[in-house]
């Protein structure tokens, strides 16, 4: 088959982290291509790169033979590549017809040509069988439509090449399978699609090739004829362990239950979700990216408000209204994403690290600077943050001391329970080894720990006992010697599609 | 070097708190050396009384700004505030007038955060509303006439002379500045501003009220046109309801050229102190200088250009 795009050596890396490396790949006119991987195998990293978004660090990308450089989406475009991103780009106040031909409308000397308009829409409307009203607006419509709509887009543009990143994470089980049939036909008619998807049923159902990703790297590109869902998995989870884990100390067998929430549930969120966590116990939460994860830290945390469900800490029912409350009880949180919700990112270390306890360091509402310097002091040095000065801005510190200080503000008192969600994400390998040492050190002491990490690896790595969720509900649990292959199979399940109703 | 490098090396915040300073001293070296009657203590008594109404609101409005929200209702605040303060002296005693001015700058700026905390409007229209409302009030309170105090102990607070030669006028906004700075440089409620703008939802999950501490914001700002108002009423015995209108916007420019962020969480009272201050020295360099004072508008609109694109330039290296 004719080769449409390919793609050299691209090595592309975030702050230190290698998000894509060396990766090579070849894409055939007239087909599907799939994508998998685990969360952060670098898939969408590769996917953005194609499309446009990101600029890579090394190697080429070439498109009909020849080598181009893409500055923006808008350069793909140009080159036939379009993309259909998991955050749906459309113009909601606006028709069908008019986010189907936006930019490329028919005029006249800038005058829009309102029958043209409609012509060219009921011709591509025609092409692509979608028989999607012109007047309505986008807002009104589905996922699923407005999916279809964006598909239609694309095709007005001449487009090559459709990339879709997690095309139907959104959409029901028959929206799905409407959708993957949309993209035979697409591939039929001449227009390739790259497919990125967590749903290894759909990839194999709907692909004729298939490459696999993991931490980066492109293990393997096959055509999905001789591929399984398990040859998949295990190509993705690899046999090699990349990073050694410090040993775990059981917590006690009379340990005693620390936090225990029964039957919490957040309409379209969560379901019935329902963990204990005993002191000196680190209990992971494993599950894809969406699952419902860093949702249930966020809950127990107060930071989103719940419909139903208890929260009991040692053995006393919590009415917990918000951060503060749980903060004040002993429960502390790490917010998945340390720059917009952990840091104050242009202040100090020590201002960030006190910023939940300053009245500890306070006398009559003046803070005392000495004080905070000294508890900053300990506590950088025994996490080893490594800054300038702890009067540096957090910005100009690197993405594991960042974490660390992240750590260090909820370490100022000793918390009863530490709820960690992706502790090492965009974490050098040095640092991580550090942050893994400093949870089980946690534990150690007697801190009940709620892990969350969208790589598998470190959560049984680390946690005494997995919890498996999956859109929404806690799906599986495994006690100490759970294989990657069984934490896998139990999120990547696909026997309970549609969403959380 | 790159620009990247360059941008590096000479650090954000260093810039930030520089660039004011040095536009500052640079000013004033040059009038200095310009003109025999700028390094004057009546020069600089004038300029200080003259501002001393803006300076409040500026340092009200820096906070505000740090903070993550604007105040666009401290022109309508003073205008509301020197109305009462007149109304009640005609009533009551003089001192009583101005105090009741300035409760009433604290009581609408309260006001502000309520609403904004009630109804999650973006700060900017929700005080651009509020601004209206109370422009309207301060009509309503006046009848569209202006109220005249007879009584000469009301004229003490803007009229008379205080220590160094520089009237209470001078001596309130000095005060003021020096006890804004000491509260957001040094106390819990100064930390809880900066992490509140800078970055709200780290805030949030780290236990702070966000909105209880921008609405002490609007309360201080408030307070500071409350102030003004009194200032203003005093000065010239008299108020009428239009008295403050647009003085928010010369507020917002001495902020922004004091180098505070409009993106929030940066900035200090004192560069924003600076920042009226080189408002000042401009205009009071035209006048010594024989300029033609309709260029004054042009370098004011083109420092508030520079002074923004600055930090943003500065901000998109984060």
């Amino acid at each position: 088959m004719a080769e449409l795009l390919e793609v050299r050596g691209v090595s592309k890396s975030f702050g230190g982290v290698h998000a894509v490396v060396d990766a090579s790949l070849t894409l055939a006119a007239h087909s599907v291509h799939g994508i998998v991987g685990e969360n952060g195998a670098g898939k969408s990293t590769l996917s953005k790169i194609i499309s446009g978004v990101h600029a890579p660090d090394a190697g080429e990308v070439l498109v009909g033979g020849g080598t181009v450089r893409f500055h923006s989406p808008r350069d793909a475009l140009a080159h036939g590549i379009a993309t259909i991103a998991q955050e749906i780009a459309l113009v909601p106040r606006a028709t069908v017809a008019e986010n189907v031909l936006l930019g490329i409308e028919p005029n006249a000397a800038g005058v829009l040509r309102s029958r043209d308009l409609r012509r060219r829409f009921d011709e591509l409307n025609e092409r692509t069988g979608f028989s999607l009203a012109a007047n309505t607006r986008v807002g009104s419509l589905r996922t699923a439509e407005q999916q279809k709509v964006e598909i239609m887009r694309a095709i007005a543009r001449d487009a090559q090449l459709i990339v879709m990143d997690e095309p139907t994470a959104a959409l029901t089980r028959n929206e799905s399978a409407r959708l993957l049939e949309i993209v035979r036909q697409l591939a039929a008619s001449g227009t390739s699609v790259l497919l990125i998807s967590h749903y290894l049923d759909e990839v194999l159902d709907v692909c004729d090739t298939v490459t696999v990703m993991r931490d980066g790297h492109i293990v393997r590109t096959a055509p999905s004829a001789v591929e399984t869902p398990a040859t998949l998995v295990a190509a993705m989870v690899g046999r090699e362990v990349s990073l050694e884990y410090p040993a775990k100390v059981p917590p006690a067998e009379d340990a005693p239950t620390v936090l225990a929430v029964r039957g919490l549930r957040r309409a379209g969120v969560l379901e019935d979700i329902s963990l204990e966590v005993r002191a000196g116990e680190i209990v992971g939460l494993a599950g894809l990216v969406g699952s419902g994860r860093t949702e249930v830290a966020r809950a127990i945390f107060g930071a989103d408000p719940i419909d139903a469900g208890t929260i009991t800490l040692d053995g006393r029912e919590l009415r917990i209204r918000g951060p503060r409350q749980s903060a004040r009880h002993g429960i502390t949180m790490l917010p998945e994403s340390r720059k917009e919700q952990g840091l104050v990112m242009m202040r100090s270390v020590r201002e960030n690290v006190t910023l939940p306890t300053l009245r500890d360091f306070a006398t009559a509402g003046v803070v005392s600077r000495r004080r905070e310097r000294a508890r900053t002091g300990e506590l950088a040095h025994d996490l080893a943050i490594r800054a300038p000065s702890i009067d540096a801005p957090v910005s100009t510190l690197s993405g594991g001391n960042q974490q660390k200080t992240l750590f260090a503000k909820w370490l100022v008192r000793t918390p009863r329970i530490l709820i960690a969600d992706e502790p090492t994400r965009g974490v050098d390998v040095g640092a991580k080894r550090q942050i893994h040492e400093l949870i089980l050190g946690l534990a150690a002491q007697g801190m009940a720990v709620l892990l969350i990490s969208s790589e598998l690896e470190e959560v049984l790595g680390l946690a005494h006992r997995v919890l498996v969720m999956q859109r929404g509900r806690i799906v599986a649990e495994y006690d100490k010697e759970a294989t990657m292959e069984q934490v896998m199979a139990a999120a990547f399940a696909a026997d309970t599609a549609g969403a959380v109703s | 070097m790159s620009v990247h490098a360059l941008r590096q090396r000479v650090g954000r915040i260093d810039v930030r708190d520089y660039g004011i300073v040095v536009a500052f001293l640079a000013l004033f070296v040059a009038l200095t050396l310009s003109s025999s009657n700028f390094f004057t203590q009546q020069n600089f008594a004038n300029i200080l009384d003259q501002w001393a109404a803006i300076g409040l609101l500026t340092i009200g409005e820096t906070i505000c700004i740090v903070a993550g929200v604007f105040d666009l209702s401290v022109g309508a605040m003073v205008s509301v505030s020197a109305v009462v303060a007149c109304k009640v002296a005609l009533s009551a005693s003089p001192t009583t007038g101005l105090l009741a001015g300035i409760a009433t700058g604290l009581g609408l700026g309260i006001a502000n955060g309520v609403v904004i905390h009630l109804t999650r409007i973006n700060s900017f229209i929700g005080t651009l509303a509020t601004s209206i409302v109370y422009a309207g009030l301060a009509v309503i309170i006046t009848g569209g006439n202006i109220v005249t105090v007879l009584n000469q102990g009301f004229g003490a607070l803007g009229q008379n002379e205080g220590p160094l030669g520089i009237k209470w006028t001078g001596w309130t906004f000095i005060v003021f500045a020096i006890l804004a700075t000491l509260l957001i440089s040094r106390t819990i409620f100064g930390r809880y501003v900066y992490a509140v703008g800078g970055n709200p939802e780290a805030a949030r999950l780290s236990g702070v009220r966000v909105d209880l501490i921008r609405g002490a914001c609007f309360a201080l700002s408030g307070t500071a046109a409350g102030l003004a108002g009194a200032l203003l009423a005093s000065r010239t015995m008299s108020a009428q309801a239009n008295l403050g209108a647009g003085m928010e916007l010369t507020a917002i420019s001495a902020a922004v050229v004091g180098g505070t962020s409009i993106f929030g969480g940066d900035g200090a009272v004192w560069r924003g102190f600076l920042g009226v201050m080189l408002l000042a020295i401009i205009g009071n360099g035209f006048n010594l200088l024989n300029i033609d004072t309709t260029y004054q508008q042009i370098v004011y609109g083109g420092l508030i250009l520079v002074a923004v694109a600055a930090d943003q330039l500065l901000r998109r290296r984060a």
